[in-house]
């Protein structure tokens, strides 16, 4: 009985991998010509410095290697944690995010929902192309505008008859940021709602507005419906990300006057890493916001599919 | 389509409304137009009268300086080699990579599927991929600004959610006809899938060419800097190209030539992509919702 109650199952793997081999030999180009660029580049780029975060526990020194470098176990990230300027970063970092986030995330809805009510497609359509323009400006261009418009002898200080160097002041750093980046990005975002929005039955529609539906009671009952789904992944996705705030424009607005308000965990890392040349204190540092990055994702999505019947990402 | 009648209660909530859809779009209209006139003027009735409308006095100076600078057109030169090259190498492994994902009976899709969707939420972090990328020599090598980055697996679901709303009578077709998979994938799937192959591929150009990250950190050489670098260097740092204002006598000439400089500048590197946008714009829509379906 024993022998039998195990060969079964055995059978059936051996027959499960058999047919497995079977597959993969008859469909070897979508292994072998189709997966197998990615998943090199994968590998490389994205697997192998995994490995490098490794050095985050050790003193690193290039010439010896990873082999060869001294073990120091926790040493840096106590030495990051228990610093003064940690919790200032920190701040810094969620402060700019969670702001943005709550101001930056009902803009693009909000330009949808006005958007949809236009019933010329022909000025919806100009506008729109006005709305989505800020998106194809760079990084470099919105920051070098934003420095011209703020700067002391700028159109906005000659408006307003004072000398005020915005650009020097750690209280002015984070509204700058979030503003220009509305300024960029609310257009191009709503986009997506606009889309689901059109896609709204239209049937549905006329019928509220037989029914004398006010527009608020229209959006309540036919169009936050449609975009309700796209709304929550957008929300989880971007609050998710909230660790993860780019380089780039922090980095282009910072100024050494406002570093109290605009040094954050992505540029300290930067700053300490390749012109310090710490390499493994800035990998410590790097990988602390990966982990606290992924704890909140998973969290946001909980709450979000506790909120949401179940359904998160 | 019915002819809404809004009541007074509506009517204003949309004056509301469209006031501020109003005041939104010329919030992005004022500074642009700011930017292109004051490129035109002269630079010290800029400085201290702000811009004025007297069509007269515009000078074409500030272009002519920016435009016979060599570093700006090395820059432009880069950038359009960089995005190119990263364009097609992008869509190419990721149009590829889609394919087999999308297909039910992949063998081993759900443990590629783990393998890529990891990298989406973790990574090894600026130090350790700096590494890697000098590790293997291509520190000051276009490729580091290239391959890093080539494989989106954000883009890679986009496109594997467009490959599945393709009708499968076409791949019982060709199946029928003998046809291969690679015969199939680019002989009958792609021609049918230009609407995100437009999307994804203006996305990777326009990453690529507003991007300076990553050039920054491993392109020192000058001769091999995109536009944005050098962008950077004049509206950020304040360091125009030493030959746009090195003729001027005086320190306050000086600031003040580069000042205006600014102006063409963000002109000249803004054209190329604001003139191209309106060309693209038909595929917004159904490119995005692409994406947005949940895969």
């Amino acid at each position: 009985m024993n022998t039998n109650a195990t060969t079964v199952p055995n059978q059936r793997q051996d027959k499960g991998f058999h047919n497995t081999m079977l597959y993969v030999k008859q469909h070897w180009q979508l292994y072998a010509i189709f997966l197998m660029p990615a998943l090199l580049l994968t590998l490389i780029f994205k697997y192998a410095p995994m490995s490098g975060i490794l050095i985050a526990f050790q003193d690193y020194n290039p010439f010896r290697g990873v082999s060869g470098s001294e073990w120091v176990g926790l040493k840096h990230f106590t030495r990051f944690l228990s610093s003064p300027d940690f919790m200032g970063y920190l701040a810094n970092t969620l402060k700019l995010s969670v702001y943005g986030l709550l101001w930056g995330f009902p803009m693009p809805i909000l330009l949808a929902f006005l958007l949809n009510r236009i019933q010329s497609t022909g000025i919806k359509k100009k506008i729109q192309l006005v709305l989505y323009l800020p998106n194809f400006v760079s990084v470099i261009v919105l920051c070098g505008i934003v420095r011209i418009l703020l700067s002391v002898t700028g159109p906005l200080n000659l408006l307003m008859g004072t000398e005020i160097n915005f650009m020097t002041m750690p209280e002015a750093f984070r509204s700058i940021y979030i503003i220009s980046g509305i300024w960029q990005g609310a257009g191009w975002a709503s986009i997506m709602y606009t889309a689901s929005l059109s896609n709204a039955s239209q049937e549905l529609k006329e019928a509220a507005v037989m029914d004398g539906a006010n527009i608020l009671q229209q959006i309540k009952a036919v169009e936050w419906p449609a975009i309700k789904d796209m709304v929550v992944i957008q929300f989880i996705l971007q609050a998710g990300n909230i660790m993860s705030i780019g380089f780039e424009k922090a980095y282009a607005l910072q100024t050494d006057l406002n570093l109290p308000a605009s040094e954050i965990i992505a540029t300290y890392v930067y700053r300490k890493g390749l012109i310090d040349g710490d390499y493994s204190f800035s990998t410590a540092v790097g990988l602390f916001n990966t982990v606290i990055n992924v704890i909140l994702l998973v969290a946001v999505n909980k709450i979000v599919a506790k909120m949401n019947d179940g359904q998160g990402l | 389509m019915v002819k809404t009648r809004y009541s007074g209660q509506d009517k204003i909530l949309l004056t509301i409304g469209y006031i501020l859809l109003g005041l939104f779009v010329v919030a992005i209209i004022v500074p642009m137009i700011y930017i292109i006139v004051a490129s035109f003027m002269d630079p010290i009735t800029l400085q201290n009268k702000g811009i004025t409308f007297d069509f007269s006095k515009w000078t074409t100076t500030a272009y002519e300086r920016v435009m016979s600078n060599s570093q700006i057109w090395i820059g432009f030169k880069n950038a359009v080699i960089y995005s190119i090259l990263f364009t097609v190498v992008s869509v190419v492994v990721t149009l590829l990579a889609a394919y087999p994902l999308s297909r039910a009976d992949f063998k081993g899709r759900g443990f590629f599927n783990i393998i890529f969707m990891i990298t989406m939420f973790f990574g090894g972090g600026l130090i350790p991929t700096y590494l890697i990328v000098s590790n293997l020599g291509l520190v000051d090598s276009m490729w580091a600004v290239i391959l890093p980055g080539a494989f989106s697996v954000w883009n890679m679901t986009i496109a594997r959610t467009y490959y599945r709303g393709i009708p499968k009578e076409l791949r019982e077709a060709a199946d029928v006809d003998g046809a291969n998979e690679l015969t199939f994938f680019f002989k009958i799937l792609l021609p049918v899938c230009t609407p995100v192959i437009a999307v994804l591929a203006l996305w990777q150009f326009v990453g690529m060419w507003n991007s300076y990250f990553d050039a920054m950190i491993y392109l020192n050489d000058s001769a091999k800097q995109p536009l944005q670098l050098v962008l950077r260097s004049i509206l950020i740092q304040n360091q125009p190209e030493s030959g746009m204002i090195s003729d001027m006598q005086s320190t306050a000439a000086r600031a003040q030539l580069a000042e205006l400089l600014k102006y063409a500048t963000i002109i000249i590197s803004s054209l190329p992509l604001l003139i191209m946008y309106p060309f693209f714009q038909k595929y917004f829509d159904s490119g995005i919702m692409a994406g947005a379906v949940k895969g």
